[in-house]
């Protein structure tokens, strides 16, 4: 899993190491007569290991694809490949199993379930992977040491700040241990001290294999990735490398010698 | 998933809601109870009177006055101006059905006793010196009356149990006097506990001689006629035999039953009486069902958001459906099974007054109802829950 990564950022990848495509995707909602077009015809690939962010005012289609590409919701027309496997055309409960084993969401809003606490949370996909208990609960606790929770196992989502609700988030996220995060919007609903720390995990996770795909409007939070994808009206505008990449080790530091204090 | 996580999650949901859950289970706790409680009582009714019917002996016919074969309006209990049995229709039917055959005929009627400062009431059953035939009694001591007790009238008294243990308390009675009714009582005999009878608590009982019993009572009727046939096939021929005898007398206002046609009609009505509450009380639960199916409605709107989150990390629909069925069933079941503890206790106290009986049968039919009460109403919202849409259900706020 340790892999280095040497690829240049940008640099479009052979066709073996594609792990996610879209081709000719196009998503059409039905509300009363009118018929709105949240995409009309995305080809998108995805490198394993490549950090892709997704960029887009709101309305633009942006969630829509990442729904499509998640695997929560189908396209209208085209196809989305999952290594090598069309999965458009899947049974909702077919899908589902996918999304379990390949997928890890993290929202904006964190969307965990309260009166929860953090280790059940984070079992939660392996319940529904079929994992037995002991098991479970063995790799939810090294899922949150890994985003640094470790000594918060037992505490509910309202005894934890925002930015741990989301390292809760995406610890939930890489139980699995999916092949790609989807990360909307993960640092909208946070403060930017916790925002860094985050964007950090996201970082360090990519760094260590995990393909990672952000969805953001906001061009700091998009530089962060190696490759940005804008999207504009359903249609991808544009597609190119990142020149001066952010790294949130280093915006930590930033933050830190600002506020004169390391956690939020 | 596995079985015993839905069950798990089912009771972590339960319990955030605990004031909720338990009111839902209320309205199946109602309905189970109530089926259990009411069919215990119509089958302790049920299993009583058998019971006494049974108790009587075997190869018994009983001739009541008045016409109860008939439908509605052939005179029937309810017909008063019936004309009563006497002991001498029973002599006449003694001489005609010929000795090998016992004739029995039967008063009953309330009195009091009284020893000491101690009294009691209770009731009599008095009868000939066959009456050993039709009342199953078994003596402790003493003896029972004699026919020349009969023909004089005599003043002597066979105690049952209760009797004997309340008015002669640790004391052999045989030769104690009584009040009876204010009159004198020699106590010849008294009789082993047997429990209850077709008139009531056999224990709280009195046996004496007919003659004695209709002037105490000031009567000359007797209320049946028991006939003990010699053996099982002679029941049917002595049934026509009997209304031949008593037709040019009675015309149709007489009713003949043998015992197993009494037990069959006892059984019958009574039967119909049990489901008859039993229906009741399930409308009850049907009421708590559809309780449930409300509650678990509220509950998939609300947890909307939690449905989302669990599709999105890869919860099937047939997860979530039996999430929130497991859910509705447990809800049931756990109503039911405090039902069915509140419905026994409520049946041990109710014993002393009415008989009661709480059959295996009664327990899983309200156990078996309320589950499926939890399954049929649990059904729909779960289907609503698991049709749900995740990127709706992720956006709900």
């Amino acid at each position: 899993m340790d892999r280095p990564n040497a690829r240049p950022p940008g640099d479009p990848c052979d066709e073996a190491r594609v792990i996610l495509e879209a081709r000719g995707v196009t998503k059409c909602y039905h509300l009363g007569e009118v018929e709105v077009h949240a995409l009309r015809g995305v080809d998108l690939s995805v490198c394993e290991g490549q950090m892709l962010s997704l960029m887009g005012p709101s309305g633009s289609g942006k969630s829509t694809l990442m729904h499509i590409i998640g695997l929560l919701d189908r396209p209208t027309e085209g196809s989305v490949i999952v290594e090598a496997e069309e999965v458009s055309s899947m049974a909702p409960n077919d899908l589902a199993a996918v999304r379990n084993r390949w997928v890890g969401f993290v929202f904006q809003s964190f969307n965990l379930l309260s009166r929860t606490t953090a280790l059940a949370n984070v079992e939660l996909p392996l319940v529904y992977a079929g994992v037995s208990g002991a098991q479970r609960s063995k790799r939810a606790r090294e899922a949150l040491e890994r985003v640094g929770l470790g000594d918060r196992l037992g505490h509910l989502p309202n005894q934890l700040s925002g930015g741990q609700q989301q390292r809760v988030a995406i610890a939930r996220a890489l139980v699995t241990e999916p092949s790609i995060v989807l990360a909307d919007e993960p640092t909208g609903n946070l403060d930017s001290a916790s925002g860094v720390e985050v964007m950090g995990i996201l970082q360090e996770l990519n760094t260590q294999g995990i393909t990672v795909v952000l969805v953001t409007h906001d061009d700091t939070v998009a530089r962060h990735a190696e490759r940005i994808v804008r999207i504009h009206d359903g249609l991808i505008v544009s597609d190119e490398p990142v020149a001066e990449r952010l790294s949130a080790a280093e915006l930590r530091e930033a933050v830190v010698d600002m506020a004169g204090r390391p956690d939020a | 998933m596995k079985f015993a996580e839905s069950i798990r999650i089912a009771v972590r949901a339960l319990n955030a809601n605990k004031v909720r859950s338990a009111l839902t289970m209320l309205g199946v706790i109602i309905g189970v109870a109530a089926v259990i409680l009411l069919v215990a009582i119509g089958t302790g009714v049920q299993e009583e009177i058998t019971g006494s019917i049974e108790g009587l002996g075997s190869n018994l016919i009983f001739v009541f006055a008045g016409n109860f074969e008939e439908g509605p309006g052939g005179g029937g209990p309810g017909g008063r101006a019936v004309r009563q049995f006497s002991v001498e229709d029973a002599e006449l039917l003694q001489r005609r059905l010929g000795l090998e055959h016992s004739v029995v005929p039967v008063v009953q009627g309330p009195l009091t006793l009284r020893v000491g400062n101690r009294t009691m009431r209770t009731t009599v059953a008095a009868a000939n010196e066959n009456a050993g035939d039709v009342f199953s009694a078994e003596y402790v001591g003493g003896r029972w009356y004699r026919r020349s007790e009969v023909s004089a009238s005599a003043r002597v008294i066979v105690i049952g149990a209760t009797v004997r243990d309340r008015l002669f308390p640790n004391q052999d009675p045989v030769g104690e006097t009584m009040s009876v009714n204010g009159q004198r009582f020699t106590v010849i005999g008294h009789v082993a506990a047997q429990g209850g009878s077709l008139t009531g608590d056999q224990d709280n009982q009195v046996y004496m001689p007919i003659t004695a019993a209709q002037r105490l009572l000031g009567t000359t009727d007797v209320g049946l006629i028991a006939i003990k046939a010699a053996s099982a096939d002679d029941v049917e021929g002595l049934q026509s035999r009997i209304r031949q005898v008593l037709a040019p007398r009675f015309g149709e206002e007489f009713s003949v039953f043998s015992q197993e046609q009494t037990l069959g009609i006892f059984q019958q009505i009574l039967g119909t009486l049990t489901f008859m509450l039993a229906g009741i009380a399930g409308i009850s639960l049907l009421v708590g069902g559809i309780g449930i199916m409300n509650i678990m409605l509220v509950s998939v709107s609300e947890r909307t958001r939690e449905i989302g989150i669990r599709k999105a990390v890869g919860a099937r629909t047939y997860d979530i459906m039996s999430q929130f069925v497991i859910e509705a069933v447990t809800l049931s079941i756990a109503g039911g099974a405090v039902g069915i503890a509140l419905g026994a206790v409520g049946a041990r106290v109710l014993e002393q007054w009415v008989p009661t009986e709480v059959t295996a049968w009664a327990v899983a039919l309200a156990f078996g109802f309320s589950a499926a009460v939890g399954v049929f109403f649990g059904v729909y919202p779960a289907y609503k829950a698991s049709a749900l849409d995740p990127i709706e259900a992720l956006r709900y706020e």
